[in-house]
């Protein structure tokens, strides 16, 4: 394991230096608002959720960061480049991930082709090695199509594929979603490495179970703005505190 | 059976139909490749097509430039106006109804066609064959130049083919094809590769007239006739089947020259009735993926 991200404790993690600083995000599809204000900060090497309800805006604000949402007003910072006004693939380059709710993998590309697309935009990504090696079922399916794997396969190429780029901030949309308990949870231990390794990570997530499993902070947003934000520690000691959000 | 039918009259009408098949397949494929990056039905195809021979022509008889050098320097000369055509008329119109590219390309045709008939007459202009002779095969007369072009044109096609299927240029493309927004979330340019797509397959509509103009004689409308044949093989093949064009070009140029050797009346209209045929049974195209329909 990386030894950068093993001596880190979550103490030195709420001091670390602010990586992606959201501030006042607004965002539109195009004349429906959808997104209000939204305020929050990711620090280096944190893992931190969005949860909310279904169309609370969690999608649309990873969204807007990678600007596939164009509309938007307030700030998106990442470290010391203002992704507001900037273009998908110019974000893209500053070293952002982005793995999408739909997963989006290629019918028309093989496994291998899908996980090699995403070109190296940055030093620092995983070598081929250490991705097999992350995720052996790949190798394995390499040659096949790539829409004909699995629900959980796909999801683990969509991950996988945008590890090789370099991009140390991933945006994950709901990677659990719709997926067996016990691809959850693999899906869950990958997630974890990857944190482990030094990745910051911001994963939307609806299922609460698997968002206390790996994340150090939440961020709860409800009508597309953020109404509380919690650590780990405080969601499990205040369960109901969320719950009543997510009106479960 | 076909007894009326002497050897000699049916190898020539296969050659015919291989030809016509060649350029059906490169001009159908050039469609294919802009249509599935961009939604863009390219009407000006046909003129891009006749602007390659037209480009050829002139400079043979402007600045003495051969067939040779043409065949480079003209698909050259017509990509850059496309790319050109590109940024400043169909950027715009992405992310608007398919009907608006449809209509700005059909203008442009009309008017690059009018422009062209303005300046050189509507009557057609010779342009010398660079390879004369041919070769005796005993039971047909096999010219040299039919044979470079015919060979030529499946160089071209498979060449396309390995591009797009088999190179990191080609996953990109048909990656792109299905998701542009998730391309670009990669870091790539996706608006400049739809310029240089739309380039490329503009560059071998070009090819495919400079091909053409020591077959066909160089006239503004030499394009215009062709693209409703090569309309109807696109939509056969299925819209932005790559290779699906290309083998729908190749077929029906060869049904069409075999329907004039054993029902000449019905030649002009074969591939139309073949059109309405797989519309029936097949609407999305005989190679397109079920996904896709």
């Amino acid at each position: 394991m990386n030894s950068l991200a093993m001596a880190r404790e979550p103490d030195a993690r709420a001091s670390a230096a602010v990586m992606l600083k959201i501030d006042n995000l607004s965002a539109w599809y195009a004349e429906s608002k959808v997104l209000h204000g939204m305020s929050f900060d990711v620090r280096e090497g944190e893992l931190l959720t969005l949860i909310g309800r279904n169309g609370a805006g969690k999608t649309t604000t990873l969204r807007s960061i990678v600007g596939i949402v164009q509309k938007r007003t307030g700030s998106i910072r990442f470290r010391d480049e203002e992704l507001v006004g900037k273009r998908t693939f110019q974000i893209a380059r500053l070293g952002i991930g982005y793995c999408p709710e739909e997963r989006a993998i290629f019918s028309s590309l093989s496994v291998r082709e899908n996980l090699f697309l995403p070109p190296v935009l940055r030093e620092g990504g995983m070598t081929d090695e250490q991705l097999y090696a992350t995720f052996p079922n790949l190798k394995a399916r390499a040659g096949s199509q790539g829409t004909k794997l699995s629900g959980g396969e796909q999801q683990m190429l969509a991950i996988a594929r945008i590890l090789r780029t370099g991009s140390r901030l991933l945006l994950l949309d709901e990677p659990s979603e719709g997926l067996a308990p016990v691809v959850v949870k693999e899906i869950g231990e990958i997630i974890q490495r990857l944190k482990a390794q030094g990745f910051t990570i911001v994963l939307v997530e609806q299922n609460l179970r698997f968002a206390r499993m790996v994340a150090d902070r939440h961020v709860v947003v409800e009508n597309g703005k953020v109404v509380d934000i919690l650590s780990n520690a405080e969601l499990e000691a205040d369960m109901g505190r969320v719950k009543s959000y997510l009106g479960v | 059976m076909f007894e009326g039918i002497s050897t000699q009259l049916l190898f020539g009408q296969v050659l015919l139909g291989l030809i016509n098949g060649s350029f059906y397949a490169m001009l159908s494929m050039g469609l294919a490749i802009i249509f599935g990056l961009m939604s863009v039905v390219n009407f000006t195809h046909g003129a891009q097509y006749m602007l390659g021979a037209f480009i050829a022509w002139l400079l043979l008889n402007y600045l003495g430039i051969g067939y040779w050098p043409s065949l480079v320097l003209a698909p050259v000369l017509v990509a850059l106006t496309g790319m050109v055509l590109e940024r400043l008329l169909l950027r715009p119109l992405q992310g608007l109804d398919h009907l608006y590219g449809l209509l700005a390309t059909y203008a442009v045709a009309l008017i690059v066609e009018g422009l062209v008939r303005y300046k050189y007459g509507s009557t057609g202009l010779p342009y010398d064959n660079p390879m004369p002779g041919g070769i005796n095969l005993g039971f047909m007369f096999l010219p040299y130049y039919r044979l470079w072009v015919v060979v030529f044109s499946l160089v071209t096609c498979i060449g396309t083919w390995i591009l797009i299927e088999h190179t990191k240029l080609g996953a990109y493309l048909r990656a792109a094809n299905e998701k542009p927004q998730i391309v670009e979330t990669f870091g790539i340019n996706v608006p400049k590769m739809m310029t240089l797509t739309y380039g490329f397959g503009v560059g071998l509509a070009g090819l495919s007239g400079v091909l053409a103009a020591p077959i066909y004689q160089v006239s503004p409308s030499m394009g215009s006739s062709l693209m409703i044949v090569v309309f109807a093989v696109v939509v056969i093949g299925g819209m932005g089947s790559i290779v699906g064009a290309a083998i729908t070009g190749y077929m029906l140029g060869l049904v069409e020259g075999l329907t004039k050797v054993f029902y000449p009346e019905a030649a002009s209209v074969v591939i139309f009735m073949f059109m309405i045929i797989s519309l029936y049974l097949r609407p999305a195209g005989i190679f397109a993926d079920k996904e896709s329909v």
